[in-house]
């Protein structure tokens, strides 16, 4: 064993060692600047979320001190938290830049896509979400995206080809070597970018912590009107809930992803730190998915069958 | 050590933020159990989460399993579900106190081999799986070419399966053996072998209590403190210019930045730099560390340099220390790896990116294609087919500057690409295939295995 214990010392002494959060960091904003070498027209998915925030920062800290160099689109499925629309707009003014939305209230107001019976609008966002690429002529979308979140996304490549449809096929993925991406697309075809790919949930918090980055608040544990649907504690309001038989009370939580109002649930929680939530997901025992998405539930395929038709 | 193995305890938040990454590659088939051993990984670094663990449950019982299939954790997608195969490389994440860890888990078998390679591509380190019952086989051969091939600094011979063969020093010292001097004839610097049973537990995460001839590392030991950065002094430096800075306002008029990810070596504030392929020089007046000034800078940095004089610079530019800067040719002899389904042929004009160029080319020549098992060469094939590894002859239309693949792993590879539909083609690496055999090394300067 002293053999081993000799290699140990020489991992913690070397000067050369970068943290695991520095290594993610240097890596995503490699990607970035990729992106900003090889491509036209390339926008930020936006949606006020911890994953897309921490990418807007790392696409600050890849250009300062010059401006990003990327335009953001928010796919805005009318059942927004207003404290996460309320981050966005500030957000935006914050750093000067353009914000593009794509919504799907328009869409159902003029018929071109219908409320689902289960009030549900996540999958009603790829519709909007194509439409808008295709119509700005986007050429490379950032989404925050990792590879740990669901099966379907573990095998998902950092530089993804949609074809005109935004269809993903996972059988025609190009195999990605050392870090030489390749982003080569037909007119109308566009390639979507994860420079998350390889974070973990508790990377992006650690990073949130280490780097300072403000959240919206609903990440932290406060007093809410919920009720319980399928395991879950959804917010009372007016996209559909609470239903007959179901009851609202006020519950001390805090939500460990920001989506859709109808299909997002908050956990029990009184985590108000960053180290509280650090600790917190530290020890549990669901993944966030899991403990949150009811879209994710549906079927085995779900995520897979949402990803083939040109979802994030 | 006993921290890494107790997944009950989190980690606190400082613990959390100082451990640093490994990426690691595993090769062998479902035989081999290398689906246990990964899914033992994960299970006791606290990395399956009860949803996941009940999803898989699930699904395993529909198909009529007694116990969960592990595989199904991420052979996601519907095809490979339907099929009970992995077809592509999956990516796993856990983490001990001490390390994150990435894997790459790759099918093992032939038709595979070009995932191998993809997941080798990045790897610090690479897990060949073996059956301690069959010992060194055809496949086993293969994996330890493609870990040579692509230049991981580190192989661990996983000796499976100890508890069959009942735990016999012998059968492990054998098996050992002759993979170590296969694998050090192909030049991997360092090889660790362990035995092992993933079954049992043997020596994956936790000492095993029925070698105790075996003193050396378990598999995860091993993996949380093998070194992750090399000796930098003796690498050459490397930047590839990704993308000029120039932000043009009121508050930096003139500020014009490189920016690019360090591929090899240490930068310095200034050191005398040659842009390549133009060959002027400078010297570096200042590094910015994504906002913060430092006096110097290494690999896998993503940083910017600010030089002294306003030379012409940009995308798809090399920076290198002039006293340090490699040839630029428009020849290139490389060995490959064919990734596509359409085959590579003599003739084919392709796109070559390297570092952040992408150029035009020509395939000029296919002398020999290799066959991995045995390593016999084949010479002219004419053509190479997906998963075929061969030596190719290319034509550049403009220079490039090239390391040697064994000097540089990100500088002395590149990609090719299909010009009229993008299709990544062929993963190639500068220079010969394989490193000089070394001599059988038997002080005690490498951690081998010290039973």
């Amino acid at each position: 064993m002293t053999t081993v214990a000799s290699v140990s010392e020489e991992t913690e002494s070397s000067p050369y060692a970068l943290s695991h959060l520095d290594a993610l960091e240097s890596e995503a904003v490699h990607i970035f600047r990729e992106v900003a070498g090889e491509f036209e027209r390339p926008v930020i998915l936006f949606s006020g979320g911890k994953d897309s925030i921490v990418m807007l920062h790392l696409a600050l800290k890849a250009f300062a001190p010059a401006a990003v160099p990327f335009t953001l689109l928010h796919v805005d499925t009318g059942h927004n938290f207003p404290e996460v629309l309320d981050y966005r707009d500030r957000t935006v003014e914050q750093h000067g830049l353009r914000l593009h939305v794509a919504s799907v209230q328009d869409y159902i107001d003029r018929g071109a896509l219908r409320e689902r019976p289960d009030g549900t609008r996540n999958p009603l966002q790829t519709l909007p979400l194509t439409e808008k690429i295709q119509s700005e002529r986007f050429d490379a979308v950032f989404g925050g995206g990792r590879r740990d979140e669901e099966k379907a996304r573990a095998k998902e490549r950092v530089f993804s080809l949609r074809d005109e449809f935004s269809q993903w096929d996972p059988r025609r993925q190009r195999p990605e070597l050392w870090q030489l991406y390749n982003g080569r697309h037909a007119p109308g075809e566009h390639v979507r970018v994860f420079p998350l790919s390889n974070w973990t949930e508790l990377d992006v918090w650690q990073y949130i912590a280490r780097e300072g980055i403000e959240l919206p608040d609903i990440y932290f544990a406060h007093e809410r009107e919920v009720f319980q649907r399928s395991n879950m504690w959804l917010t009372a309001g007016e996209w559909g809930g609470p239903k007959d038989g179901e009851t609202v009370e006020k519950r001390l939580v805090r939500y460990r992803t920001v989506g859709d109002m109808s299909c997002t649930g908050a956990v029990d929680s009184d985590a108000t730190t960053l180290d509280a939530v650090i600790t917190e997901i530290a020890a549990s025992r669901l993944t966030e998915r899991g403990a949150t998405r009811a879209d994710d539930k549906m079927s085995e395929a779900a995520m897979e069958d949402r990803k083939r038709e040109g979802y994030f | 050590m006993t921290s890494t193995t107790e997944p009950t305890e989190p980690l606190s938040v400082e613990q959390l933020s100082a451990t640093t990454l490994l990426r690691f590659a595993t090769a062998g088939s479902v035989d081999d159990g290398k689906s246990t051993l990964v899914g033992r990984l994960l299970h006791d670094s606290k990395s399956i989460l009860t949803d996941q663990l009940e999803a898989v449950e699930r699904a395993s019982a529909s198909r009529g399993q007694d116990t969960p299939d592990l595989a199904l954790l991420t052979d996601g997608l519907r095809a490979e579900r339907e099929q009970g195969i992995t077809i592509d490389v999956a990516y796993r994440y856990f983490a001990t106190a001490r390390r994150r860890f990435i894997l790459a888990d790759t099918p093992g078998h032939v038709q595979y081999t070009r995932n191998m390679v993809t997941g080798a591509s990045t790897a610090d380190l690479a897990v060949v799986l073996v059956d301690a019952r069959n010992g060194v086989i055809e496949q086993t051969r293969r994996h330890a070419a493609v870990a040579a091939l692509l230049r991981v600094p580190h192989v661990v011979l996983a000796v499976n399966k100890m508890d069959l063969v009942e735990y016999k020093e012998s059968v492990f010292a054998a098996i050992a053996e002759e993979f170590t001097a296969y694998a050090s004839e192909l030049g991997v610097p360092e090889i660790t072998a362990i035995p092992i049973s993933a079954l049992a537990g043997d020596n994956v995460v936790d000492a095993s209590a029925n070698m105790d001839w075996y003193g050396g590392p378990t598999v995860l030991e091993h993996l949380e403190t093998v070194p992750v950065s090399h000796d930098l002094a003796h690498c050459h430096a490397r930047l590839p210019v990704q993308y000029v800075i120039r932000p043009q306002t009121a508050e930096h008029p003139d500020y014009r930045g490189y920016a690019g990810q360090i591929a090899a070596g240490t930068f310095r504030v200034g050191e005398s730099v040659t842009v390549l392929p133009s060959g002027r020089t400078t010297k570096v007046a200042g590094i910015d560390l994504l906002g913060k000034p430092v006096d110097i800078a290494w690999t896998p940095q993503s940083v910017t340099l600010l030089l002294e004089d306003d030379i012409d610079i940009s995308r798809g530019d090399l920076l290198v220390p002039s006293k340090d800067a490699p040839p630029t040719t428009q020849d290139v002899e490389a060995t490959v790896c064919h990734v596509a389904d359409e085959p590579l042929t003599v003739g084919h004009r392709v796109l070559l990116k390297h570092g952040t160029r992408t150029v035009k080319a020509i395939v000029k020549d296919i002398p020999s294609r290799l066959t991995l098992d045995d390593l016999s060469l084949h010479p002219h094939p004419g053509r190479l087919v997906a998963n075929d590894i061969g030596r190719v002859k290319i034509r550049t239309a403009e220079p490039l500057p090239l390391d040697a693949y064994a000097d540089s792993r990100r500088t002395g590879a590149f990609i090719l690409i299909d010009p009229a539909d993008g299709t990544t083609l062929t993963a190639g690496m500068v220079g010969e295939s394989f490193a000089a055999p070394q001599p059988v090394k038997d002080d005690s300067d490498d951690d081998g295995w010290d039973f």
